[in-house]
Parts: structure tokens; C-alpha cells; sequence
């Protein structure tokens, strides 16, 4: 990991593997959803709506691990100042709200003609919707103190503070049994049929390759940022 | 209750977000890496 803390590096390894992650995530993507559009049979209890699933369940496991890869960056920032944990962490925030943002979308979208309300305050619901609220701080908390050394510390210790939620969301269903269904994948298992089930790991392939791919770009973006700023000041100075 | 209006409401913000963030980092990466290229060439054009 401490081999590509320096920028340069980093750059050599990011630039031909982006493409790959991306197109490569494009693809499962587009396979994983036209499978669970076209191929698998309807649930017997939820019907056709269950297809709502290869969209819903990417989106909400790549919000919470987005968190922890951001506290991870966070804790790196803070420890052993790597350069790039920082820079990493402001990129996974808005891919990590957007998908976020997606999960309770498409949870909504699913509740309707499921459970007969677009939204319900249970324990999953709300703890989703505060992770979404807690990126939305780090967005704004990040932007307002990029470049200071401070400000980024204060940043990366709201990023640590804030994966105590990802807890109460993956055990949120356990804590309080409301509206929102148990977990339905474990470590053990699954109480999915097969025939419905297979497309959503590869979905979930998809959309993490997308991830990783746009988070790689964010990173080369606020790079070349930086890079700018610091050869403009090198100018003003000369 | 038809389901497949919500269906494709579902695959429509997800698909459509998703794509639309890609090319957005996309395209903001093309232009800040040819700003840092474009001043290390007028560095170097510098005597």
C-alpha cells in the first residue's frame, strides 16, 4: 500500500487500469441487469418488482462500503499522513452519496408497490438516509478546508467518526424488526432461489468495477488540481 | 398493480446517475490533466 503514496506512481498504475475498470464494469453492468430484466422468473410473493433487487442491493452495499473505504483513507490521512489517503477520500465521497442516494431511490421506488408506502421511518430506512446526510457533510466539510492542513485532519476525523453508523445500517434490521425485511444474504447463505439470484453478483461486479473506476478518475482529477495550483504558484513566485 | 412503471423507474435513475457521474469525472479529469500538462509545457518553454 505505502508503494503508491507517491503521486507519480500512483499515476503509472491508475492510468491504463481505469479504462479497464470502467468498460469492464459497463459490461457486467449491462449483463447483470439485462439478466435480471429478462431471464429470471418472477418472485411468488413480490412478482415482478423483485427485479428492483439487482439495482437496489449494489447501490446500498456500495454506500456503506464507500464509507468504510473513506474512513479507511481517513485513518491513513491521519496516522501515517499519506499524501494520497486524503485525495482518496474526498473521491469515494460523491460516488459514495450518489449510490447512496440510488439505494434509498430505488428502496422507495420498490416500497410503493411492495410494502404500499414510498417511505417509512424503520430503523434501515433512517440509518441510510443519515448516511447520505453524513456524505453530503463530508462533501461540504472537505471542500471547504481542501488544501489546509488542519481543516483536511478535521475532515478525515468527521470520515472516522462517521463509520460508526455502518454498523447500526447492517444491523439496524436485526436491533429493530419494523417494516424493512431481515438479511436475506449472509455469510452462510442465502434465502434467495437461485434462479433469481444469480444475476446479482454479477451486477454487483459491475457496479463496484464502475466504482472503483470513477473514484480513480475523481483521484487523477483533484491530482491534476493540485498539480496545477502548485506549478502556478511556482510561476507567480518565479 | 402493474409493477414494471416502477421497474424501469428504478433502472432509469440507476443507470442514468450512474452514466451521468462516469462522464462527469470523465470529463473533468480530461480537462484538469490537460491544464497540468499545458503549464508543464509553458514551464518548460520558460528559459
Amino acid at each position: 500500500m505505502h508503494i503508491f503514496a507517491n503521486p507519480r506512481r500512483f499515476l503509472e498504475v491508475t492510468r491504463p487500469l481505469t479504462p479497464w475498470l470502467g468498460w469492464g464494469g459497463a459490461l457486467c453492468v449491462a449483463i447483470g441487469l439485462g439478466a435480471g430484466l429478462f431471464l429470471t422468473p418472477p418472485d411468488y410473493l413480490q412478482g415482478q418488482s423483485v427485479r428492483i433487487m439487482y439495482v437496489h442491493v449494489p447501490t446500498a452495499w456500495l454506500g456503506m462500503a464507500g464509507w468504510v473505504g473513506l474512513a479507511v483513507a481517513s485513518l491513513m490521512q491521519l496516522v501515517w499522513r499519506h499524501p494520497l489517503a486524503g485525495v482518496a477520500a474526498r473521491a469515494i465521497a460523491v460516488p459514495g452519496a450518489l449510490f447512496t442516494a440510488i439505494c434509498l431511490v430505488t428502496g422507495s421506488v420498490w416500497g410503493r408497490p411492495t410494502w404500499g408506502t414510498w417511505w417509512e421511518w424503520d430503523g434501515r430506512l433512517t440509518s441510510m438516509l443519515i448516511l447520505l446526510f453524513l456524505y453530503i457533510a463530508y462533501i461540504a466539510l472537505a471542500g471547504a478546508s481542501a488544501g489546509k492542513g488542519e481543516g483536511s485532519r478535521v475532515a478525515a476525523i468527521f470520515g472516522l467518526v462517521g463509520a460508526v453508523n455502518i454498523p447500526i445500517i447492517h444491523y439496524s434490521v436485526l436491533w429493530w424488526r419494523t417494516l424493512h425485511q431481515g438479511q436475506s444474504i449472509t455469510l452462510k447463505g442465502s434465502t434467495i432461489d437461485g434462479s433469481i439470484l444469480w444475476p446479482l453478483p454479477i451486477a454487483l461486479v459491475g457496479f463496484s468495477l464502475l466504482f472503483a473506476a470513477i473514484v480513480l478518475m475523481r483521484m487523477r482529477t483533484l491530482l491534476a488540481i493540485a498539480r496545477v495550483e502548485a506549478r502556478l504558484k511556482r510561476l507567480a513566485d518565479a | 398493480m402493474n409493477h414494471w412503471p416502477f421497474i424501469l423507474a428504478a433502472y432509469g435513475v440507476t443507470v442514468g446517475g450512474t452514466a451521468a457521474l462516469a462522464l462527469w469525472s470523465h470529463v473533468a479529469m480530461r480537462r484538469a490533466e490537460a491544464a497540468a500538462d499545458a503549464l508543464r509545457g509553458r514551464r518548460e518553454e520558460r528559459p
